[in-house]
């Protein structure tokens, strides 16, 4: 029945949905978790890193995080060569808007443009919708740090803390009890990140070369973009570790 | 044959524009504004072909409206300046080019007062204080001995005073009443005319 339904993206079922665009919202489900929270004093990126065969020749630093322009970046998941061609196209609307106005993109207008391109796919043409949520986090003179978050049918929104991919519903559950709005600190924020992917990513042990940081921080009226190194990564890992140890500790010590 | 001129202090620009419309040798009307506002602290002076400045500017009013309403946050004066740089070139570039000078007066709450120069070739500079047409001839020197960064309102509309009368003294055009326009953090205020006072000799 479904399948006069789902082969073509323009057609509604009887039901009134769209099937292409559940797939590839599905296909998401499965890919590697990014992570964004928003702190008072700069925002962070996280995502999850899949590919870490030893014999892969490490070409990019960063495998999933994406610099847009001076004040914004992404990270994605789903799809990787879909994601390609949206962090070009960004890139484009970025600097068509530089270009134009001679300053840089506010965030919200560089994800709602992509978001309506994103829309299009679903919509025109007998295509398939673009099989990628994206996270961006950046800076703006107009609303300073902001967190985003889009999905293949072109929604969008703004967030405090969120996560898409792999087990997501779960990290964002986390996220809603441990957050503190209006009191995190970009440190306090980092802390938070690490001990919500160790506990939803589904491995034994969290270590730095299965997960990536990028923070953004304003210093003198610049944005300051880092992709935290791998020994900073462990030093935050290493201390999420000893925090869960003294609460196991704790946890004994009452019971007994 | 037209003239516009500006002065940016501190907190404020004055600017004033001659009020003439003329064809060939004939002067048409002699109460022509030629300031367009295109924000609630953004204001536009234009001269050149008559009725390109006319479609110009409201084009580019209109489209600075209309980022307004898309975003929810207006174009800063230095956005909008570089953005009306853009289209001018672009036209320049095409079958139909504008043929317009102008000057652009705005105030921003965090990067203060401004104000830019453009000519039809769409080159674009931010200055203390700049003049358009014939009368830029007369009036820069005059700007250049008076202005200095801590001039007050007053200082600045005496200023373009003496730019008017000289005008009216040395320059074969009779241009005898300048419309006066003040943009500060409270918007854009209209001032009485300068009328030039005759020659004292």
């Amino acid at each position: 029945m479904s399948r006069r339904y789902d082969s073509r993206t323009t057609i509604f079922s009887p039901e009134g949905r769209l099937y292409q665009v559940e797939y590839a919202m599905e296909a998401i489900g499965h890919a590697g978790t990014c992570l964004g929270i928003l702190a008072n004093d700069g925002v962070l990126l996280a995502a999850e890193r899949r590919n870490t065969n030893k014999l892969l020749d490490e070409v990019a630093y960063s495998e999933k995080i994406y610099k847009l322009h001076d004040d914004m970046v992404c990270s994605v998941a789903g799809i990787t060569s879909d994601a390609n061609v949206l962090t070009n196209e960004l890139r484009l609307i970025a600097q068509r808007y530089l270009l134009q106005y001679q300053e840089p993109i506010p965030c919200e207008q560089l994800v709602s443009t992509l978001c309506d391109l994103k829309q299009a796919y679903t919509q025109f043409g007998g295509k398939r919708p673009f099989g990628v949520s994206l996270l961006y986090m950046g800076w703006d003179k107009h609303y300073g740090f902001q967190l985003y978050q889009s999905d293949p049918s072109g929604n969008y929104g703004g967030w405090k803390a969120t996560c898409i991919g792999n087990n997501s519903a779960n990290a964002v559950s986390m996220l809603k009890q441990e957050y503190k709005e209006g009191e995190t600190t970009l440190q306090q924020a980092l802390q938070l990140a690490v001990k919500v992917l160790s506990k939803t990513l589904d491995m034994t042990k969290l270590t730095s070369e299965k997960v990536e940081i990028a923070t953004m921080t304003r210093d003198n009226g610049i944005t300051k973009i880092k992709v935290l190194d791998s020994s900073v990564v462990d030093e935050l890992i290493k201390q999420h570790e000893a925090e869960e140890a003294k609460a196991e500790a704790d946890k004994k010590k009452e019971k007994s | 044959m037209e003239c516009l001129i500006g002065i940016q202090g501190k907190d404020f620009v004055l600017v004033a524009a001659d009020q003439v419309s003329a064809r060939s040798i004939v002067s048409m009307k002699q109460d022509n504004d030629k300031m367009f506002k295109l924000n609630d602290n953004l204001l536009m002076l234009v001269s050149g072909e008559p009725g390109d400045t006319v479609q110009f500017a409201e084009y580019i009013g209109k489209n600075i409206q209309l980022y307004k309403m898309r975003n929810g946050y207006e174009l800063s004066p230095s956005a909008a300046a570089n953005f009306t740089r853009k289209n001018l070139a672009d036209y320049l570039r095409s079958q139909t080019p504008y043929m317009v000078n102008l000057l652009m007066a705005g105030y921003d709450k965090d990067e203060g007062p401004s104000l830019y120069f453009m000519d039809y070739l769409a080159s674009l500079n931010k200055l203390p204080f700049a003049a358009h047409g014939y009368g830029s001839f007369f009036t820069m020197s005059i700007m250049d001995r008076h202005y200095h960064e801590d001039i007050t309102l007053d200082q600045a509309r005496e200023l373009l005073t003496k730019c008017v009368n000289e005008i009216r003294q040395r320059f074969i055009v009779n241009m005898p009443a300048f419309k006066l326009r003040c943009i500060n953090k409270d918007g854009i205020q209209d001032l009485p005319d300068i009328i030039a006072t005759a020659p004292t000799s």
